[in-house]
């Protein structure tokens, strides 16, 4: 008897330069939706200092929103990853669950009195990076968009 | 289960304890607490550390992984010890300047141009 085909991960309509994700705060689940996304940017053939760009940018993304968002919310609760990939541009979406926060109260993690504190420095890189980095009103959903450097 | 098996080479040069990564990317948070713990037995394990750590082959660094560096740095501060970054790819050198950390931290080309830096 024909063994079954494996189950694919994601739906075999979904298309592979957008999508929508939802992860968990677990290890496999992280590197396979970064896997996705950054694959897509790997096919659009972005630059190697794009890719940079976007791996770090999407990563700390993931990071704030388990470890900030969903810090008094159980490990299972999933936060949700929408991405769309072009030769453009690449536009990535992360809502997590919790209360949202005003990025305004981050405090500057450049200023000398906080270059020793742990916090902001994720966030800070994504500024850096992205072209475009917006909070929704409650502070729960970051928008990025990273514009293709002209050639 | 978290990974538990040393994620760091460590090496005898001189006075000098240098520290090699065995990972590319040091961006999973279990990987960054196990290096954490690694270096910190390492500054612990005697007075006045010298501390080398190079970032040859090192792709990706996360800011997680920055933190863990500056309490590194705190701590062989606090040892009367001396610390120094030395072959960071010059992206990721770029999320020192970033961040500052390069004004932090004595940051050399090479780990030789590094091993020179260490004051008697």
């Amino acid at each position: 008897m024909a063994q079954h085909a494996p189950q694919p991960q994601f739906s075999p309509d979904a298309h592979p330069d957008r999508g929508t994700i939802r992860v968990v705060n677990e290890q496999p689940d992280i590197d396979a939706a970064h896997n996705r996304v950054i694959g897509a940017v790997e096919r659009h053939n972005y630059p190697k200092a794009s890719i940079f760009a976007l791996k770090l940018s999407l990563h700390e993304a993931l990071m704030n929103a388990f470890k900030h968002g969903h810090k008094e919310l159980p490990t299972n609760v999933p936060i949700t990853l929408h991405f769309v990939v072009d030769d453009a541009k690449v536009l990535m979406e992360i809502e997590d669950q919790g209360p949202g926060f005003n990025p305004d109260d981050v405090p500057d993690p450049t200023l000398e009195e906080n270059i020793e504190r742990g916090s902001g420095r994720g966030l800070l890189l994504i500024k850096a990076y992205m072209s475009k980095v917006e909070y929704n009103k409650r502070g729960n959903k970051l928008t990025m968009v990273y514009q293709r450097p002209k050639a | 289960m978290p990974p538990t098996e040393s994620r760091i080479r460590v090496k005898r040069v001189d006075s000098v304890t240098q520290v090699e990564f065995l990972d590319r990317n040091i961006l999973d948070e279990a990987n960054i607490q196990v290096i954490g713990q690694e270096i910190e037995q390492l500054i612990q394990s005697e007075p006045n550390p010298r501390l080398l750590i190079s970032f040859s082959g090192v792709e990706h660094l996360s800011s997680a992984a920055l933190g863990t560096l500056i309490q590194v740095n705190n701590h062989v501060r606090n040892r009367n010890g001396q610390l120094r970054l030395a072959n960071i790819d010059p992206q990721i050198y770029e999320v020192f300047v970033i961040t500052r950390l390069n004004k932090l931290f004595s940051i050399h080309g090479t780990a030789d141009e590094a091993l020179k830096s260490f004051t008697k």
